[in-house]
């Protein structure tokens, strides 16, 4: 026996010793705390922020005008809205009996909770308004063109996604405001029985009684629809939308990154605070040469770029304090509303629903089926169809792609707004075909409603616009710029100008007291 | 035959093909989970009592039932209180019709539509007299516009 064989039991107690040593430098994927220049770029360049980002960033991608940080205001109001919901989760109980008193109890009784609560509705308020901002970013900046079409629809995907989850979740609490959403949303998923009504095909082709079936577990509201619409709030809608969203960001990076001004050249790269020359590394890559397609910074330098640590780091740092400060303030300030506890005798006198779904509240009240089906339908086909109608390469990146995109803009703005609320006044005023012809049939207003005539009017607007300058881009941005408009005045009109029983007013206070 | 397939592209393809069907029907067979066979809900045939309690001229809102009781000198009818919109309550005034709060639609007294979206007339409900001489509306089964209920 040697004398530096150790007894087992002695290297026991020697490994027991040295445990928090070994476990602080397994963690550590370098072993240990970097001591040398080497060990700390080594430590900067093996860690998880720098296997999610490429490791250097293109310095036009983190202009703050060009984002607005949107996309990282998008991800940061999920992780707040995961962690807030799972906190209420402890508290929430899905019965239709029980849900209203404990949603009660979380504002009244559960420490923090009432902030937990407001916390949780005020970043989901500012999700689906960052996601309308940056699809509009997107749209503007071209940035949906090749090779960044099918990210164009992942991310449509993800818009709805995070509508059904904010439509699943002001359902939860069972007050007012849920139950009568439950059976409005529930009616407009059977809303095809008015077609099929309409050339009485019903008896033999019912998808609409199919659908508001399969939501609502029953033919009426109850405890089924109530569990329903929790399991797809909290298991499937967020499962669903973190797949979306890991596949979003993986195509942003494998498409090269956010979309830039590729006519220009880039801006110089920057090493510390020093603009430096950059060549494009002349050695092939062994492992690169047998993957196909495009494949990123393969043979060209890191033209215009930063190190992502700590630039891109600081950018996503700012985008997430932003979203939890602002998150914090407006929640402090301001309460999540919380109704009277659900009534399937009376429905409130308006009805409304949260503001995103106002303009769609106002569609439908011209048409179910076309307001609640048809035209929603429509404008997601038309979006997911725009980077493979407009094929143009050129304005990638850059605002509007130019002076007469702008020009387009403003024009179309114009349009798409005088339109609509030209349209809205007539309808107001002097109401639409049953009020003059009150015999009409019911599949006359279906297809010619305020909703399916502003559609067409938008639609031929932008066919003018294509003839006019022979480009598919101009038509796209006057077509989305019309619908922005419409989607703008709508909201407008159905948050401010609609009281009880949908009549028009000014203002709230000259509704009729009821 | 030169063109007849190979034996192995035959036995490929008559797996895929037997692997698409066994998916297919999984599939049709996972389809009917969200559907069982018996819909849950509350039962929807009301008893409100004695004819008598509604005299000749009486209007009342069955709130539990979702429908109005109307007793005329021709007989009594009941008609649903669900706007066949979008499933709002609708409200009654005497002599004027049904207006609904949600978006706007209007009925006349008969329930047909006279303004707004909704796409279909205030559907009328069945009535009869139970056998322990109670007045029963069955709120699934519609009758036609105009079909009385004399006692």
């Amino acid at each position: 026996m040697t004398p530096d064989t150790k007894t087992p039991i002695r290297e026991f107690l020697e490994n027991l010793k040295q445990a928090p040593r070994h476990i602080r430098e397994s963690a550590l994927r370098n072993g240990k705390m970097p001591e040398t220049d080497r060990e700390r770029s080594q430590s900067t360049f093996h860690n998880l922020f720098l296997h999610l980002q490429s490791v250097r960033t293109d310095r036009r991608s983190l202009r703050f005008g060009y984002t607005f940080g949107l996309g990282l205001i998008l991800t940061a109001s999920f992780v707040v809205l995961t962690i807030t919901g799972i906190l209420l989760m402890v508290y929430y109980k899905p019965g239709v009996e029980l849900a209203y008193n404990s949603v009660k109890d979380i504002h009244f009784v559960v420490p923090a909770g009432r902030f937990i609560r407001n916390i949780h509705r005020w970043s989901a308020h500012l999700m689906v308004l960052a996601a309308f901002l940056h699809m509009a970013r997107v749209f503007y900046t071209g940035s949906y063109k090749r090779p960044r079409e099918f990210n164009w629809l992942i991310g449509l995907a993800l818009l709805v996604f995070t509508l059904g989850l904010s439509f699943t979740g002001y359902l939860l609490p069972w007050d007012q405001l849920a139950y009568w959403a439950i059976t409005i949303g529930a009616n407009i998923a059977s809303s095809p029985r008015e077609v099929t009504d309409a050339i009485g095909i019903t008896a033999w082709f019912d998808p609409g009684t199919f659908q508001k079936q399969l939501l609502l577990g029953a033919n009426y509201v109850g405890q089924e629809s109530l569990i329903r619409f929790y399991v797809l709030h909290v298991a499937v809608l967020p499962l669903l939308i973190s797949a979306f969203m890991g596949l979003h960001f993986w195509r942003v990076r494998k498409d090269g990154g956010l979309s830039r001004d590729e006519s220009k050249p880039p801006p110089p790269a920057r090493i510390g605070d020093r603009d430096v020359e950059v060549f494009a590394p002349t050695k092939t890559y062994g492992l690169m040469a047998v993957v196909r397609g495009r494949t990123p910074e393969v043979g060209r330098a890191p033209e215009g770029s930063v190190s992502s640590w700590p630039n891109l780091l600081w950018a996503e740092m700012a985008a997430f304090m932003f979203t939890i400060a602002l998150t914090l303030v407006l929640s402090y300030f301001f309460d999540a509303p919380l109704k009277e506890m659900a009534n399937p005798a009376i429905p409130e006198n308006p009805a409304k629903a949260p503001w995103y779904f106002l303009g769609l509240q106002e569609l439908v009240s011209y048409s179910a089926f076309m307001g609640g089906v048809g035209i929603p339908s429509i404008v997601l086909i038309g979006l997911g169809l725009i980077p493979y109608l407009d094929r143009d390469p050129r304005g990638v990146g850059i605002w509007f792609g130019g002076p007469a995109g702008r020009r387009t803009f403003w024009q179309s703005l114009v349009y798409g707004l005088t339109s609509v609320l030209g349209l809205l006044a007539l309808t107001v005023n002097f109401g639409w075909l049953r009020t003059w012809f009150p015999t009409i049939p019911q599949i006359a207003i279906i297809i010619l409603n305020p909703a399916t005539v502003i559609v067409a009017m938008y639609s031929a607007w932008s066919l003018w616009v294509l003839r006019r300058t022979g480009s598919i881009r101009m038509s796209a941005i006057a077509l989305f710029t019309c619908f922005l408009a419409g989607f703008v005045v709508l909201t407008a009109m159905g948050s401010i100008f609609r009281g009880p029983n949908w009549h028009f007013y000014w203002w709230p206070s000259q509704w009729p007291t009821h | 035959m030169p063109d007849s397939p190979k034996r192995r592209d035959f036995l490929g393809l008559t797996a895929l093909w037997g692997v698409l069907i066994a998916m297919g029907t999984a599939l049709a067979g996972v389809m009917r989970l969200p559907k069982p066979a018996v819909q849950p809900g509350p039962l929807r045939v009301f008893k409100l009592g004695d004819p008598a309690q509604f005299p000749v001229g009486s209007t009342t809102r069955i709130e539990t039932g979702g429908f109005f009781l109307f007793h005329v000198e021709q007989g009594f009818h009941a008609i649903s209180s669900v706007c066949t919109h979008l499933g709002c309550v609708v409200a009654h005034t005497e002599g004027e019709g049904f207006a609904c709060p949600c978006h706007g639609s209007r009925f006349s007294t008969d329930g047909s539509v006279v303004g707004g979206p909704a796409p279909a007339a205030l559907p009328w409900l069945e009535i009869v007299l139970s056998p322990d001489g109670q007045l029963q509306v069955n709120a699934e089964s519609t009758v036609a516009k105009g079909t009385r209920f004399k006692v």
